[in-house]
């Protein structure tokens, strides 16, 4: 968990992962100790994490490969194109099975609308968790756990027969946001952080005379704006992946996000194209693409203390 | 509002804990007994909560009631009699062989999935955690199957291990046949081995968080004294990050228990004949496409009680209280 422990706490928060700065250190001092007797340990740690990164990554490598290539090539001197083989007909020949663009533009609003109602939702829990005392709090956090661990595809049947039969919401982005409304996992993060704010602050405004709504808006929100980003890749992740819930209820295909038009043109109209593997590959780029270059760009708000204290409350 | 102002050292877990009562006065005594001391807190939390209740508690409950009741879909607002079965439901998928297998296939995909992802990921965090060149490059490209559609990934593992992918070419003459997503006894292991592929990035995370609560005092103590690297993983990392496996196990059992778009496309909706059916398919086939929720809604009560059940072995096993 962050070392909030230490006098300098507003300071730590400012950094976005104060975790990271003494571990790396300790890291480096550990190498030097060990420098001497056993450089043939560091090199085996290295040979595994590579191995390790190969297996990961080379998924990855050949998606791209095979989404470029005129022909399926599935022998080993496939993996190595030849140059001449390369052509971008794969995606135009998706797009035109599939529109890739309304697929991102679903993905994007249903991602969208999850985020904006855990954030909004999320800051004002969080808050109510780390810094003031109601009858309930506790019950609170405990549901908050409770409901990470239920898993969410039991209630899918009942989900489904409440949201598509009762409230008529088949087919709209409002039925596909609803069950991820507000995510749990991100709202516990937001909790561990205001947690980190040193509570003498909040009463010296309220000494002042500053009401609750207004320490709310100019104290505690400021302070957790280093967690914004790191809520918001968190908690886009699992719309943007999402695949049961959305086939469960969208039928009309201009409504579906990217995950559910290519998951059915995989399942039923694959064999039509000229070159289906290519074809679908060059989907799943499209449907990947977007995530991962978040997550690369800002893989750095992505870590473990964060994730770790949010899991674990 | 006269505060309770603690004394100078601000420490997150004193800060947690709710003040000791009789630190506000006794003026307003009676509103603060009921709501608490700040009732503002409920009102922030309020749509949090409608929100469980809407999305998972009542679910729950519908969940038990479909469970064993006659349900069928009926036009929305039509007043239609569902009859209770009792244990009917129950009855007929504890007796169907399909479901029965779906059931054994889940049991397979754990004994393959959870073992390799625990071990797997220790190992490779605790390898990642003392390195100091490289070190964001690795991380990254670990988490990226983690962050990846399950739907975009899935069909790059359709092209590897098609009959003939590069797995098989690579393989040779020890590739096996039928293929590993048509062969009745290597479809489920395959799909472990994607989960595993998929998840561990995640897992990783967690155990670099619970390493970071291990001590370095202990390792110096250890070095002292004369233990081996090898031991010192089995007698100080293994057991320090024991409250991290706990978790890691409970979450792997969950992924395990919810498989469902793994079959439903690697292996065309549970194939071959049913060898990677798993419970939330033919939920999905049962309930929705042939429109018998109470056997889904049996389904999915047995598969909660299966995953408690599991959990608190696991939670005896590993012995970890939460920390």
């Amino acid at each position: 968990m962050s070392n909030a422990g230490n006098p300098a706490v507003t300071e730590g928060l400012a950094h976005s992962d104060p975790a990271k700065a003494p571990r790396v250190r300790t890291g480096r001092s550990r190498a030097g100790q060990v420098n001497g007797m056993s450089r043939g340990q560091n090199i085996l740690r290295y040979v595994v994490l590579s191995i390790g990164a190969l297996l990961f990554l080379f998924p990855f490598y050949y998606m791209v490969i095979g989404s470029l290539q005129t022909a399926p090539d599935p022998t080993i001197a496939g993996a190595f194109p030849n140059p001449a083989n390369i052509t971008g007909q794969n995606y135009v020949d998706i797009n035109s099975r599939i529109n890739l663009f309304q697929g991102l533009v679903n993905s994007g609003i249903f991602a969208g609308g999850v985020i904006l109602c855990t954030v909004v939702f999320g800051v004002l829990v969080g808050y109510a968790l780390a810094q003031l005392e109601w009858r309930g709090r506790g019950v609170t956090f405990g549901l908050m756990l409770l409901v990470q661990v239920i898993p969410f595809q039991l209630l899918m049947i009942p989900l489904y027969v409440m949201i598509a039969r009762d409230y008529g919401l088949a087919d709209s982005y409002a039925g596909m946001i609803l069950p991820f409304a507000i995510n749990s996992t991100a709202v516990l993060v937001f909790r561990q952080y205001f947690l980190q704010v040193p509570k003498a602050l909040f009463d010296a405004a309220r000494i002042d005379g500053a009401g609750e709504l207004k320490i709310l808006w100019s104290i505690a929100l400021p302070l957790v704006r280093p967690a914004l980003l790191t809520v918001v890749l968190l908690t886009f992740i699992g719309p943007w992946n999402e695949f049961l819930w959305p086939f469960l209820i969208t039928k009309e295909a201009s409504l579906q996000p990217l995950a559910v038009s290519l998951a059915n043109y995989l399942t039923n109209v694959a064999g039509t194209a000229s070159n289906p593997i290519g074809a679908v590959l060059a989907g799943a780029c499209v449907l990947a693409a977007p995530m991962v270059l978040l997550f690369i760009i800002f893989q750095r708000h992505f870590v473990s203390s964060d994730i770790g204290s949010g899991v674990k409350g | 509002m006269s505060a309770t102002v603690s004394s100078g050292s601000v420490t997150p877990s004193s800060a947690a804990r709710p003040a000791k009562p009789g630190g506000g006065g006794p003026r307003r005594g009676r509103r603060r007994r009921v709501l608490g001391r700040n009732p503002l807190g409920l009102v922030l939390s309020a749509p949090y909560l409608i929100f469980v209740l809407l999305v998972f508690a009542y679910p729950l409950v519908f969940a038990f009631y479909m469970s064993f009741h006659d349900y069928f879909f009926a036009a929305p607002g039509a007043v239609v009699d569902r009859p209770f079965v009792g244990l009917e439901n129950f009855q007929e998928v504890l007796t169907d062989p399909a479901i029965i297998r779906s059931f054994g296939n889940v049991g397979i995909f754990l004994l393959i999935n959870v073992p390799l992802t625990v071990v797997l990921s220790l190992v490779l965090a605790t390898a990642l955690n003392k390195i100091v060149r490289a070190r964001t490059f690795l991380r990254v490209s670990f988490y990226v199957p983690y962050v990846t559609a399950s739907v975009a990934v899935v069909v790059v593992w359709l092209f590897l291990f098609s009959s003939n992918g590069l797995i098989s070419q690579i393989l040779g003459p020890l590739a096996p046949d039928p293929a590993w997503l048509i062969n009745p006894l290597l479809a489920m292991p395959t799909i472990a081995i994607f989960v595993t592929w998929k998840q561990m990035g995640f897992f990783i995370l967690l155990y670099l968080a619970a390493l970071q609560n291990v001590s370095d005092e202990l390792y110096e103590a250890a070095a002292t004294d004369g233990a081996g690297k090898i031991r010192m993983f089995f007698s100080i990392t293994v057991p320090g990050v024991r409250p991290a496996t706990v978790l890691v196990l409970l979450l792997a059992t969950v992924t395990g228990a919810n498989l469902f778009t793994e079959p439903y496309l690697l292996t065309g909706g549970g194939g071959p004949n049913g060898a990677s059916s798993s419970p939330v398919l033919i939920m999905y086939q049962r309930g929705i496409e042939q429109g018998e929720p109470g056997i889904a809604a049996a389904i999915g009560v047995i598969l909660v009680i299966g995953v408690l059940i599991l959990a608190f072995i696991q939670r005896k096993l590993a012995g970890g209280d939460e920390s």
